[in-house]
């Protein structure tokens, strides 16, 4: 398949040897939003001024022959939940509205020191939470493939940015599927790493024991190179691994040769026969490159979407408890404190979070503890060890990312069980802290992108990166 | 705090056999640089909001870090608690207050860093530990306006973020506390053994150490009756006036008929009484957790070691080896208040210098009070006084005043200072001589003494001294008189 833009490694080192400037690809990508940007809404923010001024720091320092990063001159973009330094961050809800953090994230620093140009803030579901980007505060975001239809979410911004040229590459966050999922629906490479590979601190927490922050891009190798740059050990991040960054660019070309692939014995109904077809063709093209197919069973799976439902709004009642209107944000002043805090928390959140913060509210409560939170974590457990048991049989596994293209906008919006049933392939990996990644296979119903699935153990991302490359070689 | 920590003062018994049953939680903030979970500043007193950062503020995205020297007190206290030290993880305990940033605290649950230990109280009393577990501190909240000082009916409320995130230890008794006279000598020695660990500066009036006192009464070998947490308890005496207002107001509410309520209630130290703050029915329900953004805290035995190595020795064990020394009880209050001062070292190096151990204990009670854990004066000047009035070389007056010149002075020679204010002690037949006179001269006194009127020796003593310019050993004249008087 022909990717209709740059990539990041192609602009990096077409930057790097003088074949263009930074200025002179900043240009090109301002030039798409411009152009298009109105019919996407991608952005909440795009950052032209300190975009123009970064590049021209990037072209000053290759002119002057200073040593500069490995994505000196990348445009990215941010998913609007990751904190930038005196740049307005919202997580897309009316309740941050306006809130400029002190601080940049770890990954944005990152970022910053290989050389990338940040050139927005990306639209998502409120907080997070969402498979299709249309809980945004700010209003939905469309998929530049067919813009009557979803990006997928929550990360469908960033999604968006990548897949219509705005950036090169772009950051997302995944708590249940919210990088693979739109990845799949936009027909991009996204990443959701171990638990702990890359730093969480700076980033705005929805479930913090479930989100990872990963890329999306256009080619296998790009991803490589943007987790190499944002992975690794992170002192502010308590729950960081220790573990030096494996490195990924190096190991793209080792192929699938003996490797052994998991085929889900039992796959959930409700996929389209189309993904399935694209799952049949992605088993192929692995075997022919001298993989085996393997039948492995998880048998907890179908709790798992139950016991994310569950944990992740624990979590995230806890998590946007701060949000009182005392310190930062929206206030809305009544005559004390108590009204204050509702009045407040009822203007600033939108339908799905207050959905979410009700229902891990209830979760945790005294009386209801053990039969709802308490059980979603032996679920945890369960999933854990059915993961443990599979890759006893098989390096990885691949399954649908999504197990719809992406759906016209609107079309799930009033039932939200059905928008929840969106991640029931990604929300294992989450729940058990591995790492997957969605690599774009062909195309399924009305021409649209369909994604694979790649899972693999804690800290399996060189063989999942072979394997991913590998598919990605076969599309 | 001298006063609490000596020896116990039989407080008055409940009426009609009641007991009292008595469980105190203790705060104490431990004595770090910075903060539990990030880089700010722990200091008291600064300018409002100004120790403060993203952890501190929970702002978005911000995450704890744990302070590895607030862990390592953490243990000191906990080993000098005779706790066992075990592998511990952190829960967010959540509600809202202006003065809690994330809306949550994050504090030991169920797995608590301490736990299982004891403290000893004279008598042989032993008082459980429960737990000593680690947490963060909130903001302080100023309500301005309205009348009470309290957030209702206050105009506004300005909140203070200085505090937030400073590492806490609340340690938790057993129900052990039989009175109030046990809980303040509970609170007096927690405090000593917080400052001999170099855990806290244990200060009440900074709100560095902070109680809350859970009281219930029954009758004895009774189950224990429903108790009231009792907040705002400010200093040890106040713990002991709280204790003993609370037990009698439940004693009174249980035998008018009615029944304890478990309920907060707050100390108002102007009235001295207790009243309710909230009942059990409108508590927050913290929906308790395991803090994500943490991980397991799991010290390796070896550091523990190494922190139970450097451990100084505790006042209990301090006190016991000066009363050997000097031959006090070591419930006694002098050895109490020397130690709490530090001055056992110093006692010892006047005994080291020769000096009589018992009496340098007595001279350092009394006379060094304004003096640190090290004195001014040489030990070995202090060891030559003892020995001069333990050869009635001077009277116990003398070197009292010898003493108060030295301590004066910062320093000096005893033999010279008692040369040159003609120091010198009577023999006893001039003692007897001017025992006479004196009985001569007071008979209306003499007769009251004979006839059993203690009082009226003073006058003949003073009579004596007068006569002596002070040379006359006080002792020496009281047994001369006694001996007359039993003739």
């Amino acid at each position: 398949m022909t990717k209709p833009f740059a990539t990041v490694v192609d602009i990096a080192a077409d930057i790097a040897s003088g074949k263009t400037s930074a200025v002179e690809v900043l240009e090109q990508h301002l030039a798409r939003i411009t152009e298009r940007e109105s019919d996407i809404h991608a952005f909440n923010l795009v950052t032209t001024e300190q975009a123009r001024a970064t590049a021209q720091q990037v072209d000053a320092d290759i002119k002057a022959g200073k040593p500069v990063g490995p994505l000196a001159g990348v445009p990215v973009a941010l998913k609007d939940n990751m904190c930038t330094r005196g740049i307005e961050t919202t997580c897309s809800s009316k309740i941050l509205e306006g809130w400029k953090p002190p601080y940049d994230a770890t990954v944005v620093t990152r970022l910053q020191q290989a050389g990338a140009v940040m050139v927005g803030k990306t639209n998502l579901d409120e907080f997070a939470m969402g498979s299709s980007t249309e809980n945004s505060a700010f209003g939905p975001t469309k998929n530049p493939l067919d813009t009557s239809r979803v990006p997928g979410g929550s990360s469908g911004g960033s999604a968006a940015a990548v897949a219509a040229g705005f950036a090169a590459a772009s950051l997302g966050s995944d708590t249940g599927g919210s990088i693979r999922q739109p990845a799949s629906l936009c027909g991009l490479v996204g990443v959701k790493p171990t638990y702990g590979l890359v730093s969480r601190q700076g980033i705005v927490a929805f479930a913090s024991s479930l989100d990872q922050v990963g890329p999306f891009t256009h080619t296998v190798a790009d991803a490589a190179l943007m987790m190499e740059v944002i992975g690794g050990h992170d002192p502010l991040d308590s729950t960081s691994l220790s573990q030096p960054m494996p490195s990924l660019t190096s190991v793209l070309g080792q192929g699938v040769k003996g490797m052994r692939i998991g085929r889900l014995a039992d796959m959930p109904d409700g996929c389209e026969p189309e993904v399935l077809a694209r799952m049949d063709a992605a088993y192929a093209a692995l075997q022919a490159a001298g993989a085996t197919i393997v039948d492995i069973s998880l048998p907890s799976l179908s709790y798992c979407l139950t016991a994310y439902y569950l944990v992740a709004p624990a979590e995230a009642s806890s998590n946007l408890a701060r949000y009182d209107g005392v310190r930062y944000g929206l206030r809305v002043e009544t005559g004390d404190l108590h009204s204050m805090y509702g009045a407040t928390r009822a203007a600033g959140f939108g339908a799905e979070v207050k959905r979410r913060i009700m229902l891990g509210t209830y979760a945790l409560s005294a009386g209801y503890f053990d039969a709802y939170y308490g059980k979603a974590l032996k679920v945890r457990r369960l999933i854990a060890n059915d993961f443990a048991a599979a890759y006893e049989k098989c390096d990885v596994i691949l399954t649908p990312t999504s197990p719809t293209v992406a759906f016209p906008l609107g079309d799930k919006t009033s039932d939200p069980l059905t928008m929840y049933l969106c991640d029931i392939f990604t929300i294992p990996t989450n729940l058990a802290g591995h790492a997957a990644m969605s690599v774009p296979f062909g195309t399924g119903a009305y021409n649209m992108p369909v994604g694979v699935q790649v899972l693999a153990p804690a800290l399996g991302e060189q063989t999942l990166f072979r394997v991913a490359a590998e598919l990605e070689r076969a599309s | 705090m001298s006063n609490a920590s000596s020896a116990p003062q039989h407080s008055s018994d409940l009426p009609n056999g009641w007991e009292m049953v008595v469980g105190l939680e203790v705060h104490v903030e431990l004595d770090t640089k910075t903060k539990l979970f990030s880089a700010s500043p722990n200091h008291f007193g600064d300018e409002p909001n100004t120790n403060i950062d993203p952890v501190t503020l929970g702002l978005p995205g911000a995450l704890p870090v744990l302070n590895k020297h607030a862990v390592e007190l953490a243990i000191r206290l906990g080993l000098a608690l005779n706790c066992t030290v075990q592998p511990s993880t952190f829960h967010r305990k959540n509600y809202f207050y202006q003065d809690m940033p994330k809306a949550y605290q994050i504090s030991q649950y169920d797995q608590p860093i301490n736990i299982d230990g004891y403290m000893m109280l004279p008598g042989d009393v032993r008082i459980g530990i429960e737990r000593a577990h680690l947490e963060e501190d909130t903001g302080k909240s100023t309500h301005i306006g309205g009348t009470s000082g309290r957030i209702h009916g206050s105009d506004y409320s300005l909140v203070d973020f200085n505090r937030a995130g400073v590492p806490l230890v609340e340690i938790v008794s057993r129900p052990d506390i039989r009175n109030s006279d046990q809980a303040r000598q509970y609170v007096a020695e927690l405090r000593s053994i917080l400052l001999a660990v170099g855990a806290s500066d244990a200060k009440m009036e900074e709100g560095s150490m902070r109680c809350d006192v859970n009281v219930s009464v029954r009758k004895p070998g009774a189950p224990f009756g429903t108790r009231c947490e009792i907040k705002n308890v400010n200093s040890i005496r106040a713990v002991g006036k709280a204790i003993d207002y609370e037990a009698r107001r439940q004693i009174d509410v249980l035998e008018s008929g009615g029944t304890i309520r478990q309920e907060t209630r707050h100390w108002d130290d102007g009235e001295g009484r207790t009243h309710t703050l909230r009942t059990k029915e409108d508590a927050d329900d913290y929906r308790y957790f395991l803090e994500p953004d943490l991980v397991l805290l799991d010290p390796d035995q070896e550091w523990i070691e190494s922190i139970r190595a450097s451990l100084p020795m505790l006042p209990a064990a301090r006190r016991a080896q000066l009363a050997a020394l000097t031959g006090a009880n070591k419930e006694s209050e002098s050895v109490y208040v020397i130690v709490e001062r530090g001055q056992d070292d110093y006692v010892s190096a006047v005994a080291q210098a020769g000096g009589d151990a018992a009496r340098a204990l007595v001279y350092v009670q009394q006379a060094f009070a304004e003096e640190g854990a090290t004195p001014k004066v040489a030990a070995s000047d202090i060891a030559t006084l003892t020995q001069m009035e333990r050869d009635a070389k001077v009277t116990a007056t003398q070197a009292k005043t010898i003493l108060s010149e030295m301590v004066a002075n910062g320093g000096g020679d005893p033999v010279a200072i008692a040369a040159a204010k003609g120091f010198e002690a009577l023999d006893t037949s001039a003692v007897e001589a001017m025992v006479d006179a004196a009985i001569a001269q007071q008979a209306d006194a003499w007769a009251k003494y004979c006839a059993g009127e203690e009082k009226a020796m003073g006058a003949l003593v003073g009579a004596i001294m007068k006569a002596s310019q002070g040379k006359a050993d006080g002792k020496v004249v009281t047994a001369i008189l006694q001996a007359r008087r039993a003739k």
